[in-house]
């Protein structure tokens, strides 16, 4: 009979992996991935948006057209996952697994934020779906000054790096537009710092500065008066605005709550390491799905697809699965429209400065704002569609490098 | 760096937190409240075991709306009061307190 692999779900993380297992695993192994729609976004483009720097149409394409022909791609609902019989439902089918991968994501539930939906669309915006990042750039473009604010509502978020990159490029975005010093920009966060990684946080403060943006900590958001302009912390502290750009509450797939994996907000407990679900055996979750200290972001489902394809496949010829993953993660971080910084770390290392990925020659610097990031950060787009998505090696390892990093 | 109970010196990284989890006492919890300025109540208390049962679970502290959820259905307050009476518990932030608290290392958050 032959061997099943199910993957839950088609983004980054699903895409990268199954394409990867095909092409490890013999004709025998089937692979089935799951998701409810043909629609895969790349998903760093919706940062670019509200700035009229990409289209929105340009970010999605078929999820089928990058999965390899001898995957099978379904769409359909997922229901119910049960890791005892080890089978997935979905609205219009059941299927069996041998290893189940869960790759399902996280989402944006802004009616979770006290007030927020009364606002939304009027003086609150996001850039977390392509139809809020479309009514951002609508409203960016009317902007004619005032008080921006930029808030994260709660931990945990997806792409921490963005709200700090969308302040700076608010900032490029009102000088090229004459309206800057017209402007007020703030970042409210609910951090300890502008980033929890205190060298990359002391580096983005002092842009921040240069830029004339003010950076507010230690902010859990409690509600949104849209009508009264501001937003109220759990202390009762005030931020007014004149325009919210908000990340709102963040959580996994309804699939994992409604299945009972969860760790209370839809993510699964996985183990940081083997990226194995803690509680379940024959069962791996890479990407926003797992609960794992690190990013949510692209480039952590990619590093831990080569990861879990490497343990799926020890795990088939009878080895336990290893300890690899580091919660290596790698960022870009736009400063505006041609410069572009870079970060690259993982659960022990924070940011540090040097050279990426070749030590001494890059091209890329380490937390610094250069040209030549910009440049990685556009060829990027053609990356993922090209090489990353098919699963190709690209002859370094899912594990952080030290070489090129200054220590000290 | 390092916390003295009863005449036993506690490893603890540069921001306070305990290093070694298995270390912990209520002893030594209570001295990591008195360095937070935290008189502890029955109610830090629970808090504290909430989250030292969760991390030995989950290998992870929760996130805050894992503790706001709890406190919530345990309660039976909506989630604004919940989170109000978090703050009240450890002012600091459940995240940089209470699992300092717990001897629980440092959240890393989602960063």
């Amino acid at each position: 009979m032959a061997k099943k692999i199910v993957v839950l779900g088609g983004g980054t993380g699903g895409t990268i992996i199954s394409n990867n297992l095909r092409r490890h695993l013999p004709k025998d192994w089937e692979i089935t991935v799951i998701d409810r729609d043909d629609r895969h976004i790349y998903q760093p483009g919706m940062l670019f948006v509200p700035f009229g720097i990409q289209k929105s149409n340009t970010l999605v394409r078929s999820r089928k057209k990058y999965i390899l022909p001898d995957v099978n791609f379904v769409i359909d609902e997922i229901t119910h996952i049960d890791p005892d019989k080890k089978e997935v439902k979905t609205k219009n089918h059941k299927f069996s697994y041998d290893f189940l991968v869960i790759s399902t994501g996280c989402k944006i539930v802004p009616e979770e934020n006290d007030g927020l939906m009364d606002a939304w669309g009027k003086n609150a915006f996001s850039f977390y779906t392509i139809e809020a990042a479309e009514m951002l750039q609508k409203k960016l473009k009317e902007f004619v000054g005032g008080k921006l604010v930029m808030n994260i509502a709660e931990l945990p978020f997806k792409c921490p790096v963005a709200p700090i990159e969308f302040v700076f490029l608010a900032d490029w975005y009102f000088k090229n537009r004459g309206i800057r010093n017209k402007t007020e920009i703030e970042l409210v966060t609910p951090l300890p710092g502008a980033f929890t990684k205190p060298k990359a946080s002391a580096v983005f403060i002092e842009s921040a500065k240069s830029k004339n943006i003010k950076i507010t900590t230690g902010f859990e958001l409690n509600a949104v008066n849209g009508k009264e302009k501001y937003i109220e912390s759990v202390k009762g502290d005030k931020v007014s605005f004149d325009t919210l750009v908000i990340v709102p509450s963040t959580i996994g797939d309804k699939v994992i709550s409604d299945s009972g994996m969860d760790d209370g907000i839809g993510y699964v407990p996985t183990h940081h390491n083997t990226l194995k679900a803690l509680k379940y055996d024959s069962i791996y979750v890479i990407g926003d799905a797992t609960n794992v200290p690190t990013s949510k972001a692209g480039s952590v489902a990619h590093y831990e697809a080569d990861v879990v394809v490497f343990n799926i496949m020890s795990e088939i010829h009878g080895v336990k699965p290893e300890e690899i993953y580091d919660g290596h993660s790698t960022c870009f971080i736009v400063y505006s429209k041609g410069t572009s910084s870079l970060i690259d770390f993982n659960y022990k290392i924070e940011p540090l400065h040097g050279m990426f990925p070749a030590p001494k020659f890059g091209p890329f610097s380490l937390l610094k704002e250069t040209k030549m990031n910009w440049y990685g950060k556009l060829g990027f787009e053609w990356l993922y569609w090209n090489v990353l998505l098919a699963g190709r090696h690209l002859g370094a390892p899912p594990t952080l490098v030290m070489a090129g990093k200054e220590v000290g | 760096m390092s916390i003295e109970v009863n005449g036993t010196s506690y490893a603890t990284d540069e921001n306070g937190y305990l290093l070694n989890l298995g270390e912990w006492t209520e002893d030594v919890a209570k001295k990591l409240a008195e360095v937070e300025e935290i008189d502890m109540t029955e109610e830090h208390w629970n808090l504290v075991n909430f989250l030292r049962g969760y991390y030995e679970e989950y290998q992870i502290a929760p996130a805050v709306k894992i503790l706001t959820k709890a406190i919530a259905n345990e309660k039976g307050m909506d989630k604004k009061d919940a989170s109000e009476f978090l703050y009240k518990l450890f002012p600091k932030g459940p995240a940089l307190q209470a699992c300092k608290v717990a001897g629980l290392p440092k959240p890393t958050g989602c960063v």
